[in-house]
């Protein structure tokens, strides 16, 4: 499996991530690279092996379904770029 | 007395609790320390008003009988972790001036127990690098020079944590490792850095690169600082599903030197090929070391070891991709302007994250894309089980395994830049260890030819940290590494 300009493209696109005509080419070729050499995994036999979704064998805690640190709209707001009205605000999404 | 700054975490605690010298004259040296250190890079905050406030408090507390075990003890935190009121930049741009409102746990445990937070520490950008070289305010020098005077990368990704201490500008530091991103500087920069086991210290208050894999520790001068550090910085959170709910063992306690029995593992697969003579030399050197002392050295087989590191560059981006979602110039940090929303979005991101980064997102979110999912990211979860497996076969034989840390010393800067993969070799002794969530220890243990420091591995059973720090120890009394790096940089301030 190998990645051309326009896969490129698509990922960066799902990834929220500008990547200028330009630099696809470059960016597919080290993307290819490191594809190339993670595919030694196909050597590995895994029929019958489980995928392993946690590290350290334990049950998930479960707490009660309560707000616990409610109440912080201003430390909440203080580091975004734009904030209004007690809002985040962002560029215009509805004509 | 030998100089303030050149003392253990645990002779300065005698001291303090001796009233020789008192927190605050302790701080003050090493916030001298800091200014004449700027050379080295290894800040990228220093909060001198604040670490006397929290001196001044330490040396009330101690006064009023309230001495913590790490109280006034100044320390370096790595830039990776969450500091209530002080900026947090993961050394990256697209943090711009964020300062948490919360404290991390790892850190809030600290300034419990009475240590003094100096500054915060750069690293590799979200901690994604092994030379430091990757963060968004320059590289860091390693403290030690090699002989003929060239400059060395410190390691990374915790490499401000590991300059600083081995540059005595602070008495300990916090870092975080996540393939061998607290192992690797330490070996690098001739320091004590140990990485416990996934689940013992809270992820809370962390900033995320790859959640199944992250792990707070300390980097420290001495075996025994790190197991006082650690003591303070583990325990249960119930703010981390991941944390583990069991009582945190006094690790000091467990320094009894006595390894007489102890089980070690010498895994064959380890001993590549293409490795430097003076790599595998230390490495059988420290092997003879613990027999004298009475341990049993044990060959055993980790077979799928080569397959580590390509499984970790296939999870860890993936997780990567999914954390570093959240930086979208919305709710903190840069934002760049668009045509509208996604364009916003694509134009903070471009401008906000480095080079790796973005290459690390990239391969993220394609291993997990649709069509993709199964070859690779199913695939390498499947393999990181046999590697797991592979340790706890092992450990039913022994009891610790020993492996050098790092493939090498500490290289130049600019020599693996324009290689990845050839960065990711660094990380091969340290990344199965990391999959597996196992505790691993980085002991300084002699100078290569080129006169730099190089690091010997202990890795544990789950949760053994005890085993791992005594073995430590030992090792690090055997090796007697006392060499001290030039002070260079106090010339050039």
């Amino acid at each position: 499996m190998s990645v051309d300009t326009k896969t490129v493209a698509r990922i960066a696109h799902l990834a929220r991530l500008k990547v200028p005509e330009e630099a696809l080419e470059p960016m597919a070729g080290e993307l290819n690279q490191i594809l190339d050499w993670v595919e030694q995994l196909e050597e590995v036999n895994t029929d019958n092996v489980a995928p392993m979704t946690s590290v350290v064998h334990a049950d998930l805690p479960r707490r009660e379904d309560k707000i616990t640190a409610g109440d912080q709209r201003d430390d909440v707001l203080k580091n975004a770029p734009d904030a209004q009205h007690g809002f985040f605000a962002v560029p215009k999404v509805i004509e | 007395m030998t100089k303030l700054i050149d003392m253990s975490i645990a002779t300065a605690l005698d001291h303090l609790e001796k009233g020789t010298f008192s927190s605050r004259e302790l701080t003050e040296c090493y916030l001298a320390a800091i200014e004449h250190g700027g050379s080295l890079n290894a800040f990228v905050t220093a909060t001198p008003e604040k670490a006397l406030e929290m001196a001044d408090a330490a040396d009330a507390a101690r006064k009023s009988g309230d001495a913590g075990p790490m109280c006034g003890i100044p320390l370096a935190i790595k830039d990776l972790f969450c500091t209530d009121g002080v900026k947090t930049t993961a050394s990256s741009r697209i943090l711009g001036e964020f300062e948490p409102a919360y404290e991390s746990t790892v850190t809030a445990n600290l300034w419990r127990d009475g240590a003094v937070l100096l500054g915060k520490t750069s690293l590799d950008e979200f901690a994604m690098g092994s030379s430091n070289e990757n963060s968004y305010f320059g590289p860091v020098e390693n403290p030690w020079r090699a002989a003929d005077g060239a400059s060395r990368v410190p390691g990374g990704s915790s490499g401000g944590s590991a300059a600083a201490v081995a540059a005595n500008l602070a008495a300990g530091a916090t870092g975080t490792d996540t393939g061998g991103s607290i192992r690797q500087p330490a070996s690098f920069s001739g320091i004590v850095g140990m990485k416990p086991t996934y689940g013992r210290c809270s992820r809370w208050g962390t900033i995320a690169f790859a959640s199944s894999l992250d792990q707070a520790g300390p980097l420290t001068k001495t075996v025994e600082d790190a197991a006082i550090m650690l003591g303070s910085m583990a325990g249960f959170d119930p703010m981390d599903s991941t944390s583990i709910d069991r009582p945190v063992p006094d690790y000091r306690a467990a320094l009894t030197g006595d390894v007489k029995g102890l089980k070690i593992g010498i895994p064959k697969e380890y001993r590549l090929d293409n490795a430097p003579a003076e790599i595998l030399n230390l490495w059988d050197q420290g092997a003879q070391w613990l027999a004298d002392a009475g341990a049993e050295l044990v060959d055993i087989s980790l077979p799928h070891t080569s397959y580590a590191l390509p499984t970790y560059y296939i999870v860890a981006p993936a997780e990567a991709s999914s954390n570093l979602a959240r930086y979208d110039g919305v709710r903190y940090g840069i934002r760049e302007a668009g045509d509208d929303l996604i364009d916003m979005y694509e134009n903070t991101r471009a401008a906000g994250f480095g080079a790796e980064v973005r290459r690390r997102i990239l391969i993220g979110t394609y291993v997990l894309s649709a069509g993709y999912y199964d070859a690779y990211y199913l695939k390498a979860q499947k393999v990181r089980t046999l590697i797991a497996q592979d340790f706890d076969s092992a450990f039913q034989d022994v009891d610790l395994v020993l492996t050098p840390t790092a493939p090498s010393d500490a290289f130049v800067a600019g020599a693996k830049s324009n290689d990845p993969i050839e960065m990711y070799l660094n990380d091969v002794f340290t990344v199965p260890a990391s999959l597996a969530g196992l505790p691993g220890i980085s002991v300084p243990s002699a100078l290569s030819d080129e006169g730099l420091p190089l690091g010997l591995q202990l890795i544990g059973r789950p949760f053994d940290e005890e085993t791992v720090l005594r073995a430590g120890q030992v090792l690090e009394s055997a090796a007697e590494f006392t060499h001290r790096p030039t002070e260079w940089w106090k010339e050039n301030a």
